[in-house]
């Protein structure tokens, strides 16, 4: 019904609501939530076994719905400090078009709907990890780590880790050493591509009061830690090969890459304190992004090749 | 309940809420076939086989 009794419009917490359903989509952060599908593609295709194509669509579209209920939950606890954020002052809440109470019923919705979906279609061991996941992002990374303390991207790191396993568990109903070890190269990989980020916009998380490596323990402590786990991150990406369940294309990509990843945090440790503009930070910032992307896709294409080619032999 | 006590939707609102109806219908629809589609995938011809 078009119309309203003035009665309610009167109270002081009732709007009339303009927002779209492209503001509904934004709280799903669509690009974390692109990511979140891939990886969980990856692990889906990598598990051994055969599983029905429309039952891995369900898995994947779940895990996509949970993923974006976790961000429309972390936008509702966090809309204060989104506020005062540059990159974040333009999301749906802070700029008034959603409110605090939609966004938060808008996730638990579909938090429970893509868990019970992903229950009662694919297998419960999988929907209680998504549950986990959002659980982890929403309340242990969100609500607790975020805002207390500077090693938050190390820990909360593990909610974009899991995607993996569940891609996994959803094709196998089991958690396969494979899968941890791509939960541990995503896991290794977020606390560098973050603090890369929080070095040049370390000046926007000191304003929201964020406890981020950078203003906690300063810049050259973050640059050193950048380089520590550039450290780990290079030699766990090339482990698929090594423990066999990835090819030697994916054995050069990886070990490529990840040389290039130790060089542009070894330039970011050398950037001088006096250096504001951060270059090296953001280049290191890019690539980490090129460098998930690419071990994860060539692992996927590889995986799909074998996959084919097994099947024309057959 | 007489006119004056009723408020009137702004083009903006009105344009607003055609959005997200549209967005929930196709929502709604798309739940609605994975549910059917991915039930018959999942238990496969011994659903439609029922003892006489």
């Amino acid at each position: 019904m078009a119309l309203i009794e003035n009665q309610i419009a009167e109270e002081s917490d009732f709007r009339l609501s303009e927002a779209t359903a492209g503001d509904y989509l934004a709280l799903l952060k669509p690009r974390v939530m692109s990511l979140v599908v891939f990886t969980a593609l990856v692990g889906l295709v990598v598990a051994p076994g055969t599983v029905n194509p429309i039952i891995a669509t369900v898995a994947i579209l779940a895990i996509a719905v949970g993923a974006g209920a976790s961000g429309a939950l972390n936008m509702w606890y966090d809309a204060d400090i989104d506020a005062v954020m540059s990159r974040t002052a333009k999301r749906p809440i802070p700029s008034d078009r959603v409110t605090r109470g939609e966004a938060l019923a808008f996730g638990m919705i579909l938090s429970f709907l893509s868990v019970m979906t992903m229950g009662v279609l694919v297998n419960w061991l999988s929907a209680a990890l998504l549950a986990f996941t959002i659980f982890f992002y929403a309340v242990v990374y969100t609500m607790w780590l975020k805002r207390s303390t500077p090693q938050n991207i190390v820990i909360g790191g593990a909610a974009g880790a899991f995607p993996p396993m569940i891609g996994w568990a959803a094709a196998t109903n089991s958690i396969g050493f494979e899968s941890l070890v791509l939960f541990l190269i995503i896991f290794l990989w977020t606390p560098p591509h973050f603090w890369a980020l929080a070095l040049f916009k370390s000046g926007d998380y000191e304003l929201a009061g964020i406890p981020m490596l950078p203003n906690v323990a300063g810049e050259r402590s973050t640059r050193r830690h950048i380089f520590g786990y550039a450290l780990l991150v290079a030699p766990v990406g090339v482990l698929p090969f090594v423990l066999g369940f990835a090819g030697p294309v994916y054995g050069v990509v990886s070990a490529v890459l990840g040389a290039l990843f130790i060089w542009y945090a070894w330039k970011v440790l050398c950037m001088p304190d006096s250096d504001r503009r951060m270059q090296p930070a953001k280049s290191l910032f890019r690539f980490s992004l090129i460098y998930l992307a690419a071990v994860f896709a060539v692992l996927l294409i590889e995986s799909l090749a074998v996959n084919i080619l097994a099947g024309w032999g057959a | 309940m007489a006119e004056e006590e009723r408020l009137t939707l702004s083009d903006a609102q009105k344009k607003a809420r055609r959005s997200r109806s549209i967005a929930l219908g196709i929502a709604l629809a798309a739940l609605v076939i994975i549910f059917y589609v991915a039930t018959i995938a999942k238990f496969g011809p011994a659903l439609l086989e029922r003892s006489m």
